[in-house]
């Protein structure tokens, strides 16, 4: 140790010996010794290490550096040389630049586009400061062995949470679901969704106050608006300290008004945030499962603890709800409490029996994968016309060399070309990006814009263009650098085979990568095709929903059919717990005779009116609907197929089971089969469900209205708006068409649709634009060859055919490799959907018929231009 | 045409190759100039500006003996060259013409001057 250190640093001797000219080292290394000596014997060693330090750095001067540090200074007028000469070749080959420029700028657009998507998706709830410590918690249920994984919780976990593991949170925070309220006065009322929470949660979200205080929900009779909810009501007059009422009902004052929380936020409908105190004491359901464990009807958010990790939480709270639900009598579920990360909530929220199985990070992946695919076909174009291109220019080299350049300058130059090419179409695809933005966010159903200010942009954006600009003029400049002089002037090149085969290899790589984007566009549209086509199980014609977001609209069914049928403005009308286009519970703790112990069956369940099945056009399949008339309807359900089918029934019809229904065990009797009806995704299996009638009113929150199909459906609307709102004059009337819900449904897989399609077929457009391009320029080749056969007498048919063969039998190659790349990415695909097609080999079909057809249009163009020419003028040239 | 003027920095260098004749070499010139002026100088900055006055022609150097004390690495003497005692000269004559021609204090500085 002591003796290494008593000589100068390593370290800083060797760096002098890497910039210094070579003429130097010993005087200076000489130099620096003696100084080191001093500096050790007059003060110490530290001090003259540093003190080399020091001089070593203090050498970094011009006079002493080696001359290649110098090099790009002194080349200045070469670069601009280059640079002139590159824009007098565009200026020469219009077609080629234009070819050229037209397909990277594209292909350069796409990837941008894609690229604002990805970061649209990437930065979601990053509007939320702290967004990496905030998480939704969560809790899996382990039941007959399989895990399913909810959001509903009991209401004292929160309680828990802070109590038990209180050191691994910063924040814990209660919360009822977002949903429709009516905020206002007796004069005017506005429907708002928002929730009621905690008081802690406007901080722990990091709400940025317009007005106000952020600490205001302490007060149980306050309310948190947001910005454009206070606008509404109140204008743009001071709302602060004003009272409104809740639902008509909970009087509370305006304690702030918060900036809107964007789109790109999973809290973005929260319009308003009101005490979950407030909730629990007025509502009387509420207050009684303050201490109830098996009651899963809230949710809660939390904040962890700074250096804590979400899977560390994750360990530790685990048990916070099965310590309490394990005691209790008959429980057979298994739960396990988890945190949701923030930073998943958007993209990855999918769960298959308790582990994480992705979501919308898929379609990231699918259209990071696209994007980067058709830069790549962008770029593998480029290079192909830059080579074709630059094989002209051999005799350039020749001469070039001769003259005296050397090969790096060669090289150099080739890139500064392909340099200012990149360039160029990159201002272009600029263009092209702002021109499409507009449609591109109605496709992908967001809106974007142009992060400017974000660095990342520029810094990807730059290095995109430093790294096209090298795989584009990588080859080339590399190849063609490499001439050996005699040869490059005789013109033996000419035929190299090398570049031949290169330039059909990419032929082969665009095309396979075009024709699995074309099948795999037809595969989800003949999904998505097949799936609406299928059998919904109801008509959802002219059938509106209406949430009874008041308590105004409460008990008033017999009065509004008899005032809206009377009007001929409606043809039935039915109420029920759930809308049609969800499910809202499912329950367990069903008992019959016959049944197997050890199964323990859960049903989806919905309650309904008596003419809940004639207003939908439900279609009993065995034994017989609902009726209005018999009293003993009450203890009476209608199962789906479905239900059949899991209970293991041979005779549905009369068979009776008992279930714990409001404080008590009921028998039930099976009155009615209904072929499935579809209420959750339209993909997966259809759930056994239980439809029970409720006399009483009690469970039910929806009216399904079934308009009159023979009045417009607007006046329909209008006439229902009218009568709704004498019953409740300050509560806007709010509905939905179930076929507008149920088409939503489809909404994502629409959209991917959509965006493949584009894709698809701008990948294909590109490779067109370079097989134009290659083909002109074989064409060009062979000019003299062509004159030739003609004059021997080749007729255009052979000719077209000489032409044209190659481009072919590499398109019919690329459609061989891409047969099996499609079909392991559909089946992969279509894994995701419980109900899907068969992979559709008419696709494929389709798909190289295409393709074949648009490379003979493409080539042909060419062959045939070049097989008309007049042999004299092709012969004549030199 | 290279700047032939001399800057003060490269002045004073000039006259400590001089006064080291023998020991004119970048590292000795660098300690002198700081013990003669009391602003510490790096290496480096030596040599540049030694470079820079060779190549105005004011300097010459070569390589002198291997000594143990540096690794057995030969050292670099400069030596002023006769363009460069005319530069020097030049200059200093410049100066002692504007101190004569400066008032009152002008006798005494010129004799501190005219010794040297």
């Amino acid at each position: 140790m002591n003796q290494q250190s008593n000589i100068p640093p390593k370290l800083a001797q060797r760096l002098l010996q890497w910039f210094l000219k070579d003429e130097l080292l010993e005087e200076v290394l000489g130099d620096l010794d003696e100084k080191f000596d001093l500096e050790k014997e007059t003060y110490s060693l530290s001090k003259a290490r540093r003190n080399y330090w020091y001089q070593v750095i203090k050498y970094i001067r011009p006079f002493a550096i080696r001359g290649s540090f110098n090099h790009p200074l002194k080349n200045l007028t070469m670069i601009k040389n280059y640079l002139k000469i590159g824009f007098r070749r565009l200026k020469r080959n219009k077609v080629y630049s234009a070819l050229n420029i037209g397909g990277l700028s594209v292909g350069l657009a796409v990837a941008m586009l894609i690229g604002l998507w990805l970061f649209h998706e990437l930065t979601f709830d990053d509007y939320h400061a702290n967004h990496d410590k905030l998480a939704r918690v969560m809790q899996h249920k382990t039941r007959d062995g399989i895990k399913i994984t909810r959001r509903p919780l009991p209401f004292p976990v929160g309680r828990e949470l802070r109590e038990v593991y209180g050191d691994n949170f910063e924040t814990v925070v209660m919360s009822s679901w977002t949903w429709g309220h009516v905020l206002g006065d007796e004069d005017k009322g506005v429907l708002k969704t928002g929730a009621f929470m905690e008081p802690e949660a406007p901080q722990m979200l990091s709400l940025r106050m317009v007005s106000g205080d952020i600490k205001g929900l302490y007060d149980q009779n306050s309310i948190l608006l947001s910005q454009s909810t206070a606008k509404s009501l109140f204008g743009d007059e001071n709302a602060i300290g004003e009272s409104i009422k809740i639902d008509n009902d909970w009087n509370v004052v305006i304690k702030g008004v918060y900036e809107d929380i964007p789109t790109s936020s999973s809290f973005n409908s929260l319009e308003f945030i009101a005490p979950w105190d407030l909730y629990v004491s007025n509502t009387e359901w509420v207050k009684a499962s303050r201490n109830e464990w098996d009651n899963s009807s809230f949710t809660a958010f939390a904040q962890i603890k700074e250096g804590l990790t979400m899977e560390e939480v994750n360990e530790r709270i685990r048990p916070a709800i099965s310590a309490h639900t394990d005691q209790y009598e008959g429980w057979s579920d298994k739960n396990e409490v988890f945190l949701h990360a923030m930073n998943d909530w958007h993209l990855r929220n999918n769960w298959e029996n308790g582990v994480q199985t992705g979501g919308a990070i898929q379609y990231v992946w699918l259209f990071g994968g696209i994007g980067a695919f058709v830069l790549i076909l962008a770029c593998i174009n480029f290079m192909n016309l830059s080579t074709a291109q630059s094989l002209k220019r051999f005799r350039e080299v020749g001469i070039r060399k001769a003259i005296g350049s050397v090969r790096k300058q060669l090289i150099n130059q080739f890139l500064t070309e392909s340099f200012l090419l990149v360039c160029l179409s990159f201002l272009v695809s600029l263009a092209l990006v702002l021109l499409v933005l507009p449609q591109f966010g109605v496709l992908a159903g967001k809106q974007f814009t142009i992060p400017y200010q974000e660095p990342l942009l520029w810094l990807i954006s730059m290095a995109v263009i430093v790294l096209t600009s090298l795989l584009a003029g990588l080859y080339p400049a590399f190849y063609l650098s490499g001439f050996q002089v005699v040869k490059a002037l005789k013109g033996s090149i000419f035929h190299s085979n090398s570049s031949k085969y290169l330039r059909r290899g990419l032929v082969v790589v665009q095309f396979v990568i075009s024709v699995t984007l074309i099948i795999g566009t037809i595969a989800v549209k003949d999904q998505i095709q097949f799936t609406q086509s299928r059998p919904m199980g109801y008509n959802g014609d002219n059938l509106i929903s209406v949430n009874i977001v008041s308590d105004d609209y409460r008990g008033k069914k017999e009065y509004l059919e008899t005032q809206l049928k009377d009007a001929r403005i409606i043809e039935s009308m039915a109420m029920t717990s759930s809308p049609m286009t969800t499910l809202n519970s499912t329950v367990g703790g069903f008992e019959w005779e016959g049944k197997d112990p050890n199964f323990h069956p859960h049903m989806a369940t919905n309650w309904v009116s008596a003419e809940f099945g004639s207003t939908v056009g439900w279609n009993i399949f065995e034994g017989r609907d609902f009726s209005k008339e018999l009293v003993t309807d009450s203890s009476s359900v209608v199962i789906n197929q479905a239900a059949v089918t899991y209970m293991g029934l041979e005779q549905p019809v009369g068979q009776e089971f008992t279930l714990w229904v409001r404080n008590s065990y009921r028998t039930f009797k099976i009155i009615g089969v209904t072929r499935n009806i579809i209420r959750e995704s339209p993909y997966s299996q259809v759930r056994p469900m239980v439809y029970f009638l409720d006399t009483e009113e009690t469970e039910l929150e929806y009216y399904l209205l079934k308009l009159n199909p023979e009045l417009p459906s607007q006046e329909a609307i209008a006439s229902t708006t009218q009568v709704f709102e004498q019953l409740a004059p300050n509560v806007p009337f709010d509905y939905q068409f179930v076929d507008d819900r149920y088409a939503q449904k489809f909404e994502a897989e629409v959209k991917v649709g959509k965006l493949s399609g584009v894709f698809a077929g701008l990948a294909i457009m590109i490779s067109c634009l370079g097989l134009f391009g290659l083909a002109s320029y074989m064409a060009e080749q062979r000019t003299k060859e062509i004159g030739i056969r003609k004059v021997l007498g080749a007729s255009i048919m052979t000719l077209w055919k000489l032409l044209s063969s190659e481009f072919i039998l590499l398109v019919v190659l690329s459609c061989a490799l891409a047969i099996p790349i499609a079909y392991y990415f559909i089946s992969d695909w279509l894994a995701n959907y419980e109900y899907r097609i068969d992979i559709p080999w008419y696709s494929f079909l389709l798909a190289i018929v295409g393709a074949l057809v648009i490379t003979l249009i493409t080539v042909s163009f060419q062959s045939v231009k070049a097989a008309l020419v007049n042999p004299i003028k092709s012969l004549r040239s030199e | 045409m290279k700047e032939t003027r001399l800057g003060e920095f490269e002045e004073v260098l000039l006259l400590l190759v001089g006064i080291l004749n023998e020991e004119a070499y970048a590292f000795k010139i660098a300690e002198e100039f700081k013990n003669q002026s009391g602003r510490s100088v790096s290496i480096g900055s030596v040599h540049s500006t030694l470079d820079r006055l060779k190549d105005k022609g004011f300097l010459t150097s070569e390589m002198g003996e291997p000594t143990a004390e540096r690794g057995g690495r030969r050292k670099r003497i400069y030596s002023i060259t006769a363009i460069g005692k005319r530069a020097l000269e030049q200059s200093r004559d410049f100066k002692v013409n504007l101190w004569n021609q400066y008032p009152e204090l002008a006798l005494n500085k010129l004799k501190i001057l005219g010794i040297k």
